[in-house]
Parts: structure tokens; C-alpha cells; sequence
């Protein structure tokens, strides 16, 4: 496990301080007539539940093939688990809110987005980074084809559209269909339209795209060539 | 976000009855809408019961010939699955037109029936929203409502629910499978999930408190030409300003139903007496009651264009 210093720690007290105040002095409900609860049984607000303290709770999981156990507030998402618990600030924090994709990482073989899921959920979890699929000396086929064909501006979006990429022609290879993919029945290419579609959910505001497509199709002729030389592509 | 306890359920009838008892109970299962909205606190769980465990991630053939779908099934999975692809292609297609790769390796089933509208005014905090607060009004009527409703709203609430996947099921007449809090279990037409708005927007459901939906089960295969055609601002990733499912048959009949028009997957089943006279007739049936804004009264021409192309695609 990482040696978290007194800086980080004083750092989340500081944070979680500040949520919780934020929590205390918010605004009031209306106090417009609202209908009684009793009649409508689903109703999404049962009632005014008071506003508790944070909650701590353990979550071990693996992060780039290290076993982690952590020590958090349960309203930790994944994402800043990885960037302010275990450092690997790799992963960005775009919109925080699933709509950029700069926060994609691969969790037991997918990729989602780590901003929209809790840490605490992925007790056992396996998850792979930026940081985990290569090394400023080895680097992944796709970080070096996004190297060599500029797939990148001010590279914010670069760690997420990377693990997305990676993710996606792993996708095509296992058939799962996208919304462009003409046969339902037949198994999906990597085309310049389907690698466009299934990258819709990573966004990049320098505009990139064409750049990041030429990586990704170059990866994906290798892992063609590969594939019937007989090799395991990366 | 406000601060919550969390535990992992252990069966569907504990997690059930704890959502009942427990004040401020809310089940997790994908989470994508639910973090989404506690990160605004639109919604504020006091206790958040984790589904994930619970094993109902299987997709399976029943006796009469349909499937039954687990409420945890990942929309990636539900849209990859040969026999949907096969039998089912209008749930496919509506399930890869919606999010990204990413929300439908993560989203469930059961989740994105539930999911909340997108109403720009629930989402905002600031803003009068009868369905986020009850009573306090409505600002997106006289406000910007061009994403909004046409059919099925009402004077507190003319939202959407944004979902393409729930279009699908209600055009294949699926039926949600429930385990309520004591234990009983009950099956509930697709058609009668979603309530309209009425006078209580914020109630969206048919679901008692703590009922957990346990599986969305699909009828024997109808064949027919299966589409979903969805309309929206970008190419991808975006929700529906109209989207059409259709089942057309050899013979010219059929099933339509509508998104992004309605508080629900919306189909009027005297419409489809009209397939054979075409778009200009069905839509007429289905939108009828339509009531819409300056905003949004283009969507009512646009679900009959749509339907149109829908059914020129499905004569081939």
C-alpha cells in the first residue's frame, strides 16, 4: 500500500469539511404545499431525512495489477479514488459528470467512466489506467500510435480517449455491435465510422479527432496482422 | 453529494424490505443517473443499497418461447446478445443509439427504465421543478422546452423520459418483473410502469416503495421488420428529439412506438390499425392529444416524417 503523507490527509479532512458545511446550509425546501407523501407511494422524496455525517468504509481492489486497500467516505467515486487517494493522477477530471469521457478507465476488462461510479462498489475490482496499460519506457501500441500521429493537443482528453481506445477495438473484436454497424447478425469492423461511434463518449475540445482515428486505426491493422501471424496482440 | 451509509444487498426480498424500512433508501445498481443526480442533489440518499451481487445478470429463454432479461444486465450486453440481435433487433438498435460505450457498459436494465428525465429545469436546483419539488411549479412551461414533451403532459409537468432502450421493450409488449418488500413478487405490463404526470410529476412509477424490479421479461419473438430510427442534435451521444420503434410485418401491419415526445415510452395501439395507410395516419392517432409548446411543436412533424422513413425502410 501507498504511504499517504500528513498533506494528503489534511487535504481530504479540508475537503470533506467543506462538503459537509456546504450540506448543512443548504437552501431549505419550498414551502409550497406539497402533496402527502402517504398517497403516492413511489414518490422519490419520502420525506426529509436528516443530513448525517460521512460515512468511512474499506474497499480493496486492484489498480494496475497492485492490490490497494483504501480507507474512504462512501461518497468517493472511483475516479477520485484513483487521482487523490492513490495518486495516479493520470485519470482526469473533466465534467465530473459522464458527459467528457476524460475520466475512462478499463474495470474488469471495460471501460467506464470513473466519475460516475463509487470506489466502494468495486471491492474486488480489477482497474487499469493510463498509468497501467504501458510505461514512459514501454509504451502501450496505442500510446505510441498516438505519439506518432500527434493524437493529441493539449492532451487533458489523451488518458481517457487512450483507455477508451484500446477498449473499443477490444469491442469490435468481441462483436458487440455499435449503432452504425449495418448487419445486426454480422460481426462488426474497425471502420473509420465504427471507431467514430464508439468514441462518441470521449470528447476533445482541441479537436483531435482525425488524429486519434489514424492511431487507432493503425493499432487495429496491427492486431489484424498479428492475429493472422499467429501473435497475441498487446 | 450528501454523506450516505452504504451496504450490498444480499437477496432481492432483504434488498426490498430494507429499501422500505430504511428512511432515505435508494437501491444502486449501475448508478450513471443516480451519481449523476446526487452529485447535484437532485437526489439525496440517506442509504444506498448495492443490487450489483445479486445475481440478476442473466439473460434466459422462458417456456413460451421469450427471454427473460435480468434487471442487472448491462446495456452493452442486452444489445450484444445474439438472440436479441436476432429476434429482438429493435431493443439492440435502440440500446446502441443511446449513451456512449462507456454509461452502456455500466447501465442496467432496470436502471435505464427508471432513470430520471432531463428536463433542464429538474436539473437545475435553482429553478421551480414540480417533479424535483413538488409545488414549486413548473419552469420549463413558457420556458425553453424544445427538448420537451408534445403528448401525455400535463399543467405541472411537460417532461420527457429520455429513454431509447424503454421505447423498445413497450413496442414489444415486454413485462417487468418485481419483488416487493414483503416478499411477494408481481409482473407489470411495460405500458403500465410509467405513470403521466398529472398533478404529482415526481411520481414516475407504478413501483411501491422498496419494490425492486428483478428481470424485464420479452414475449416469444413477433418477427417483422424490426427498426428504431432516433432524431437528435449530434450524430451520437445524444438524447432523442423523436425516435421511432417499429415491428412491421410482410402484410403491412404493425406496432409504433415514440420517443423523447412523451413522460413515457409512448404507443397508442388504435394507431397501428392504420399502418397500412401509412405515416400521416398512424402519427395522427398516436400524437391526437398532443398539446405542444412553440418550442417543440416542430416534434410532432418530425415523428411523422420520422415514421415515414421507418416505414420506406421497412418495404425495403
Amino acid at each position: 500500500m501507498r504511504n499517504h503523507g500528513n498533506a494528503d490527509v489534511s487535504r481530504r479532512g479540508l475537503l470533506l469539511g467543506a462538503a459537509a458545511s456546504a450540506a448543512l446550509t443548504a437552501t431549505p425546501r419550498h414551502g409550497q404545499a406539497m402533496p402527502a407523501d402517504a398517497d403516492v407511494p413511489s414518490a422519490p422524496h419520502p420525506g426529509p431525512v436528516p443530513i448525517m455525517n460521512p460515512v468511512m468504509n474499506r474497499v480493496s481492489l486492484t489498480v494496475n495489477g497492485a492490490a490497494q486497500t483504501l480507507e474512504m467516505d462512501t461518497r468517493t467515486t472511483l475516479l477520485d479514488a484513483l487521482r487523490e487517494h492513490l495518486r495516479l493522477t493520470g485519470t482526469k477530471k473533466g465534467c465530473d459528470h459522464g458527459q467528457c469521457g476524460a475520466c475512462t478507465v478499463i474495470v474488469d476488462g471495460r471501460r467506464i467512466n470513473s466519475c460516475l461510479t463509487l470506489a466502494v462498489m468495486h471491492e474486488g475490482g480489477s482497474v487499469t489506467t493510463v498509468e497501467g496499460l504501458g510505461t514512459p519506457a514501454k509504451l502501450h501500441p496505442m500510446q505510441a500510435a498516438f505519439v506518432k500521429h500527434d493524437g493529441y493537443q493539449c492532451g487533458y482528453c489523451t488518458p481517457g480517449q487512450i483507455c477508451s481506445a484500446v477498449a473499443v477495438l477490444d469491442e469490435i473484436k468481441a462483436g458487440i455491435p455499435s449503432h452504425v454497424t449495418a448487419s445486426l447478425t454480422d460481426a462488426p469492423q474497425a471502420t473509420n465510422a465504427e471507431m467514430r461511434e464508439r468514441m462518441s463518449g470521449n470528447v476533445c475540445r482541441c479537436g483531435a479527432y482525425s488524429n486519434i482515428l489514424e492511431a487507432m486505426t493503425e493499432v487495429a491493422g496491427q492486431k489484424m496482422a498479428d492475429q493472422q501471424n499467429g501473435r497475441d496482440p498487446a | 453529494m450528501r454523506p450516505f451509509t452504504y451496504e450490498r444487498a444480499t437477496s432481492p426480498a432483504d434488498a426490498s424490505a430494507k429499501a422500505a424500512s430504511i428512511p432515505g433508501a435508494r437501491f444502486i445498481a449501475g448508478g450513471t443517473n443516480l451519481l449523476d443526480l446526487m452529485k447535484l442533489q437532485i437526489e439525496t440518499p440517506a442509504h444506498l443499497i448495492d443490487v450489483n451481487g445479486l445475481g440478476l445478470d442473466k439473460i434466459e429463454e422462458t417456456p413460451d418461447g421469450g427471454l427473460r432479461v435480468g434487471a442487472l444486465v448491462r446495456n452493452t450486453d442486452l444489445a450484444a446478445d445474439m438472440r436479441v440481435r436476432r429476434h429482438y433487433a429493435v431493443l439492440s438498435r435502440a440500446l446502441v443509439a443511446g449513451a456512449s460505450g462507456q454509461l452502456r457498459n455500466v447501465a442496467t436494465t432496470a436502471g435505464n427504465l427508471l432513470q430520471r428525465t432531463r428536463c433542464p429545469y429538474f436539473y437545475d436546483p435553482n429553478q421551480p421543478c414540480n417533479k424535483r419539488q413538488p409545488g414549486s411549479g413548473c419552469s420549463a412551461i413558457g420556458g425553453v422546452s424544445r427538448q420537451l414533451g408534445v403528448v401525455g403532459t400535463s399543467e405541472a409537468c411537460i417532461a420527457t423520459h429520455p429513454s431509447d432502450m424503454a421505447v423498445a421493450m413497450r413496442v414489444l409488449d415486454a413485462t417487468v418483473e418485481t419483488v416487493r418488500p414483503g416478499g411477494a413478487t408481481r409482473a407489470i405490463p411495460i405500458a403500465e410502469l410509467h405513470r403521466l404526470p398529472g398533478d404529482t410529476p415526481h411520481v414516475e412509477t407504478s413501483l411501491e416503495r422498496g419494490e425492486l424490479i428483478t428481470a424485464v421479461t420479452l414475449p416469444k419473438p413477433v418477427g417483422g421488420a424490426q427498426l428504431y430510427h432516433k432524431v437528435r442534435d449530434r450524430a451520437s451521444y445524444a438524447f432523442a428529439l423523436v425516435s421511432v420503434a417499429a415491428i412491421v410485418q410482410p402484410d403491412g401491419t404493425g406496432r409504433v412506438a415514440l420517443g423523447g415526445v412523451a413522460p413515457k415510452p409512448w404507443r397508442v395501439e388504435a394507431a397501428e390499425a392504420h399502418m397500412k395507410q401509412g405515416a400521416k395516419a398512424v402519427t395522427a392517432g398516436l400524437l391526437a392529444d398532443a398539446r405542444p409548446t412553440d418550442d417543440n411543436r416542430f416534434k410532432v412533424r418530425l415523428a411523422e416524417r420520422t415514421l415515414a422513413a421507418v416505414l420506406a425502410e421497412a418495404r425495403g
